[in-house]
């Protein structure tokens, strides 16, 4: 789906300052030089089943479905990887890529912290330097994910440009990626950035619906109807849709956090009420006012809360192949607790946006169809900001 | 001849960053008119973008101080023109694509003409992606300027070939920002463009001293100050306009003496 220029239909490309061009190119380089090479294969598949824990199981979530009444109900466990989100799957392969490089130093933005995490768990495993760049916001509400990157051995830097989010991040990161190239290696956490990184993270994250499709023949004999996970930037999405694009019959739904909702300017849902723009190296849509000025987005989930979607989905959305659904921060809260007392299992906030959708959706299905959602996280990190909603004043160092 | 080949007749160029709007449109006015009056031989006029991903924190601060005072690309648009009737120096805009794509190419290439505008730089749309913005704003006699960077090598005589107007080296990696020194072969970059283009060049990211300045423009064909007036802008607010004439006539003293 890919052109020459890293497009996917009239999206993506390459929209970074010139000295930033020659990076890019090179990782192109090296990336299309790796990507089919065996050994690396090879390697990758072994990193991904011996540290990180692959294939991550397809589990029935029967008393979810019986309760619901409707679709059966499979929950892909992204959440039992190692570190605890899909993140890892995108990490372990850009590393190895680097590495390959010959690059020592890694650098990542992150939003809830899952991303930031899994760099610097990489990074501590292959011997590597590591910078986090972490909105100041992000860093308060994720407070735990910054003790375990420093206690992995990464520098974790606030971010208080803007509204210091993940946005502010990936803008951050870019600046320092420009100002040290040569050993350095910019760990995109998300299908968004400059070609070849939307590309580059999805392949790494394809795992995901690869691994859902055998699974489902082996124990439905068959392909799901819908598949749902949420999206930000959108790559534990991406990799849950990206071996069904070709099935029609298999509907791919992605779950927006419409914050507060998608009638107010507290919302991060960028398909649903923002439109085409150029940031952050891609053309896709944006949160924007009339001039073009980036938004100041909001969602409860820190991993949701950017006002872009990345252009693959962007493309996907045009042709009508996936439909991308508003969540809010309350259904998505209530969906984190339903899923926590039903089935035992705590999804990350993010997560639990695609189990919102899900709640809705199933009812409404016939018993004999099928629905897969992606755990993209477990949702030890939110506990405490989830209870803080609630109004219960815990604190994340007790 | 156009204003900007003109700028560069015969003598080196000093150019002028300033961002429209900080602290206010008044003063951006004066400022402006300041800088002229100082010897500046063309001047970058920065609409204000909410992530400017190429800057540094002084231009980034000046950005927020703006957009906060309410200025928007139409209001830029106003001012140009306001400016023009008075100022006969090339002014060139200096903002992110986005800025540009989100308003319609061709309804802000339009505006830019009317206001008299004589180019554009956007840091964020590099040769790769040039054709979009470029094919757009030759129809409306605009010169979208080219920027090459320590890290282009390969990419110098490339970009050099479809320069217009003049030509940005960008003397350092990182984002824009005063620094101590400039490390980079600048004489080695000059030499590669001279090959492959007729247009002027000219050096900008972290000068701020005369002596910066002169080093660079005569490895050159003229110097760019950006963060350096920003920062004096920040310093003297609504009374800025002063400071800055001074500033800037000792730069580009330095940079004619040439």
């Amino acid at each position: 789906m890919t052109n020459q220029n890293g497009r996917f239909g009239i999206h993506g490309g390459q929209y970074i300052p010139e000295t930033l061009m020659n990076a890019v190119i090179e990782l192109e380089a090296a990336y299309n030089k790796y990507k089919d090479d065996p050994e690396f294969n090879a390697e990758l598949q072994t990193l991904f089943n011996e540290y990180a824990g692959r294939p991550s199981r397809l589990y029935y979530a029967e008393k979810m479905t019986k309760d619901l009444g409707g679709a059966k109900i499979y929950l892909k466990r992204e959440d039992l990887n190692h570190t605890g989100a899909h993140k890892i799957n995108n990490c372990l392969g850009q590393a190895l890529l680097a590495k390959k490089m010959g690059k020592t130093r890694l650098i990542a933005e992150t939003g809830a912290g899952q991303h930031g995490v899994a760099t610097a768990t990489v990074a501590a495993l292959m011997g590597m330097e590591c910078v986090v760049f972490m909105g100041k916001v992000d860093t308060e509400r994720q407070a735990l994910n910054v003790y375990k990157m420093r206690l992995l051995g990464a520098e974790v830097v606030p971010v208080t440009d803007g509204t210091g989010t993940l946005k502010d991040a990936v803008s951050q990161a870019m600046r320092e990626w420009t100002s040290r190239i040569e050993d350095t290696h910019y760990c995109l956490g998300s299908v968004m950035g400059p070609h070849p990184f939307p590309t580059i993270v999805r392949d790494f994250q394809a795992v995901i619906s690869k691994e859902i499709k055998e699974q489902m023949l082996e124990k439905e004999g068959r392909l799901p109807d819908a598949v749902i996970a949420c999206v930000g930037g959108g790559s534990n999405a991406i990799g849950s849709f990206y071996h069904f694009i070709d099935d029609p019959e298999v509907q791919l739904i992605g779950c927006e956090a419409a914050g507060r909702g998608v009638d107010t300017f507290e919302t991060a849902a960028t398909i649903n009420t923002g439109s085409l723009g150029i940031f952050h190296g891609m053309k896709s849509y944006f949160c924007q006012n009339e001039y073009g000025q980036i938004a100041p987005v909001y969602s409860i989930s820190a991993g949701l809360d950017y006002p872009g979607i990345g252009p693959e989905h962007a493309y996907l959305h045009d042709i009508g192949r996936a439909q991308y659904v508003p969540v809010t921060d309350d259904e998505a809260v209530n969906a984190f607790e339903y899923m926590s007392k039903m089935e035992g299992i705590i999804p990350a906030i993010e997560s639990s946006h695609a189990v919102a959708y899900a709640l809705k959706l199933a009812p409404t299905m016939r018993k004999d169809q099928t629905i897969v959602i992606t755990i993209s996280g477990r949702g030890d990190k939110d506990c405490a900001a989830i209870a803080r909603y609630r109004g219960e004043n815990i604190r994340d160092d007790e | 001849m156009n204003r900007i080949a003109d700028a560069f007749q015969n003598k080196k160029a000093f150019i002028a960053f300033i961002t429209v709007g900080d602290p206010d449109l008044e003063t951006t006015e004066k400022i402006v008119e300041a800088a002229v009056e100082g010897g500046a031989d063309l001047i970058e006029l920065g609409i204000p973008f909410s992530d400017p991903t190429a800057e540094g924190p002084v231009i980034m601060e000046a950005d927020e101080v703006a957009l906060r005072a309410g200025t928007t690309t139409d209001k830029v648009f106003e001012l140009t023109k306001k400016l023009r009737a008075t100022v006969t120096i090339p002014l060139v805009y200096m903002t992110y694509a986005n800025v540009v794509f989100s308003y319609g190419c061709e309804r802000f290439a339009a505006q830019a003409q009317a206001a008299g505008v004589d180019g554009i730089i956007l840091p964020d749309v590099p040769y790769e992606e040039r054709d979009e913005f470029a094919e757009v704003f030759d129809r409306y006699g605009i010169d979208l300027i080219s920027m090459i960077a320590p890290t282009s090598e390969d990419r110098i005589a490339m970009i050099a070939k479809e320069a217009k107007g003049f030509l940005y080296i960008v003397s350092s990696l990182g984002v824009t920002g005063t620094r101590s020194e400039i490390t980079t072969d600048i004489g080695a970059m000059t030499a590669l463009v001279k090959k492959n283009s007729k247009v002027p060049c000219a050096v900008g990211f972290g000068i701020s001293t005369p002596e910066q300045a002169a080093k660079m423009a005569a490895l050159s064909d003229g110097a760019i100050v950006g963060s350096a007036i920003i920062k004096l802008i920040a310093k003297h607010g609504t009374d800025a306009a002063g400071p800055v004439k001074d500033y800037v006539k000792q730069m580009a003293d330095a940079v004619h003496a040439l």
